[in-house]
């Protein structure tokens, strides 16, 4: 078997080994994860073992106790769509301006931009950023490397890139939290608003979650 | 291969972002299309990645002779049309149509039954490619061999082109019982049916484990309203596929306009219906109106030539 085979001899996605872990008893419920369509199972996981007792949002009323919602990583002009089809945008938009922290990765970057490069789709435009879609090109160019993030402690973090968005322009009250070696932001944060062009989920180092956890409730 | 990327430190092809992009894409629908038209016309309805192919299985049966890998050119319009993924299909064994097709750079191959089979006895070993590929299955012991060969997305075969589900609920239901049975043995009886199953007993171990396919797998064949969608995701699926049920539904009589207008309604509702559903409500509302299904074949009637699942083993 080449180079490109298996991980660790399994096929199976690191993050669904936590399925089989037991998770801690739940102290929260006031946190969400946008569930139209896109990877939120391997956000939920994680969450779970954080002490999180996640609520799936499909639709406007289940918002309305959240403290924090994360926005998966997913295919953005699906979940675009799907959030006008149930009345999910203005809803968002209103709970983030009554200060919901949002984290979007990937997909959920895309929709929390202010602006976009390209045409589609339209963004709920809550960060005052502007963000290119697959702007590392195709599949062929996804990619997984390790980034030496400041705000979290420890070891690198081991990023993992698939069709990832670009920050092609911040606004001057985004701060960069994490870049490639390159000096390429691949994550930033406008106060209670988290993006990253990664997929945190993808992995079992929980520390990006934790860090959204203390966003949402002001320790950072 | 490993490929080293793109000046970061960074690697490409590996197997986290193959199986990464599946799991991006679960929860959403997957729609044949044949034409960058059509291509829109399902990114616009929300689908999460489109499948380029020359002609939709329906118009396969018809057509007959042999069903090849698309146009490149073509799949490459389809390609720039829209902005989500884009699958392709390559003939089972026939690695040259799947390296043309990573040579052009879609995101995902499928090996697939539907096109007429280049190699008989032999499917493609996948673990080389740098592209992502997805494959057919009965049962569980098919979907673990095309794992093993490096598949890193399982879609069950069910009988495409039918618009007829229940080939479908045949393969998911004889998946999910596999699965089923392998969980409630001990580790004893594992190597015995894993010969059973001709599957690899470090497989069957981890579908123990799992209590699931170790990838992420969708349904297809024969999927042809909001209802079909909901079944499937109920028997245990994380997405479907769906393409001539979109694409030959509506009435021979309707204008070229009021049959787009039909195809995107119907591709709209089956993807609310595979979000929501866990909603019968809503998968209710969203199955009103739709028109006209596609007519449909009794699987009973196909000639064993004309049985597409059992290409491939």
């Amino acid at each position: 078997m080449t180079t490109s085979g298996w991980v660790h001899g399994k096929p199976t996605p690191i993050t669904w080994e936590l399925a089989m872990q037991k998770a801690p008893i739940p102290r929260m419920s006031n946190i969400g994860v946008l569930a139209l369509q896109g990877d939120f199972l391997e956000h939920i996981l994680v969450l779970r073992h954080l002490g999180v007792d996640p609520v799936e949002v499909r639709k406007p009323e289940q918002l309305e106790a959240l403290a924090g919602l994360i926005i998966p990583g997913g295919e953005s002009t699906t979940m675009a769509n799907l959030m006008d089809a149930f009345e999910l945008r203005g809803a968002i938009q209103q709970r983030a301006r009554q200060a919901m922290a949002i984290w979007g990765s990937c997909a959920g970057m895309i929709l929390l931009a202010k602006h976009l490069v390209d045409e589609r789709p339209m963004p709920l435009g809550l960060m005052a950023m502007t963000v290119s879609r697959n702007a590392y090109g195709r599949q062929l160019e996804s990619f997984e490397t390790d980034l030496d993030i400041p705000a979290l402690q420890g070891k690198p973090f081991h990023a993992v890139f698939i069709r990832a968005p670009k920050f092609v322009g911040l606004g001057k009250n985004v701060e960069i939290v994490a870049e490639l070696p390159n000096g390429e932001a691949v994550a930033a944060r406008q106060g209670k608003l988290l993006a990253t062009s990664f997929h945190p989920e993808l992995t079992n180092d929980f520390r990006f979650h934790q860090y959204f956890l203390e966003i949402v409730h002001g320790t950072v | 291969m490993v490929q080293r990327g793109n000046g970061n430190g960074a690697t490409t092809g590996t197997w986290q972002v193959k199986v990464g992009l599946a799991q991006m894409l679960k929860g959403g629908v997957i729609m044949d299309v044949v034409t960058p038209e059509h291509a829109k016309i399902a990114e616009d309805a929300g689908a999460c990645a489109v499948m380029a192919l020359e002609r939709v299985p329906s118009d396969i049966r018809v057509a007959g002779g042999v069903a090849r890998m698309s146009d490149p050119g073509m799949i490459e319009k389809i390609m720039k049309a829209v902005t989500i993924p884009v699958m392709a299909k390559a003939r089972i064994g026939h690695f040259a149509e799947a390296r043309i097709l990573e040579a052009i750079g879609v995101d995902y191959i499928d090996e697939s039954e539907v096109l007429t089979p280049a190699d008989e006895a032999n499917h493609i070993w996948k673990h080389p490619y740098k592209v992502p590929f997805v494959c057919g299955c009965r049962d569980l012991g098919e979907a673990l061999r095309r794992i093993s060969e490096g598949a890193a997305m399982i879609r069950t075969k069910g009988e495409a082109g039918t618009g007829n589900v229940v080939e479908a609920v045949r393969h998911m239901r004889a998946l999910m019982s596999g699965i089923h049975k392998v969980q409630s043995m001990s580790d004893d009886e594992l190597p015995a049916e894993a010969k059973a199953l001709g599957a690899p007993l470090e497989l069957v171990h981890e579908v123990k484990r799992l209590g699931r396919l170790p990838v992420v797998n969708f349904a297809a064949g024969g999927l042809a309203t909001p209802a079909d969608a909901a079944l499937m995701m109920h028997l245990g699926c994380d997405g479907v596929f769906v393409g001539s049920g979109i694409f030959k539904s509506g009435n021979a009589s309707d204008t070229p306009e009021e049959r787009n207008k039909k195809i995107v309604n119907r591709a709209k509702a089956i993807v609310k219906a595979t979000t929501h559903y866990q909603d019968w409500a809503i998968v209710a509302e969203v199955s009103k109106d739709l028109g006209e299904s596609m007519p449909g074949i009794d699987i009973r009637t196909l000639k064993p030539e004309q049985v597409l699942a059992v290409r491939g083993w």
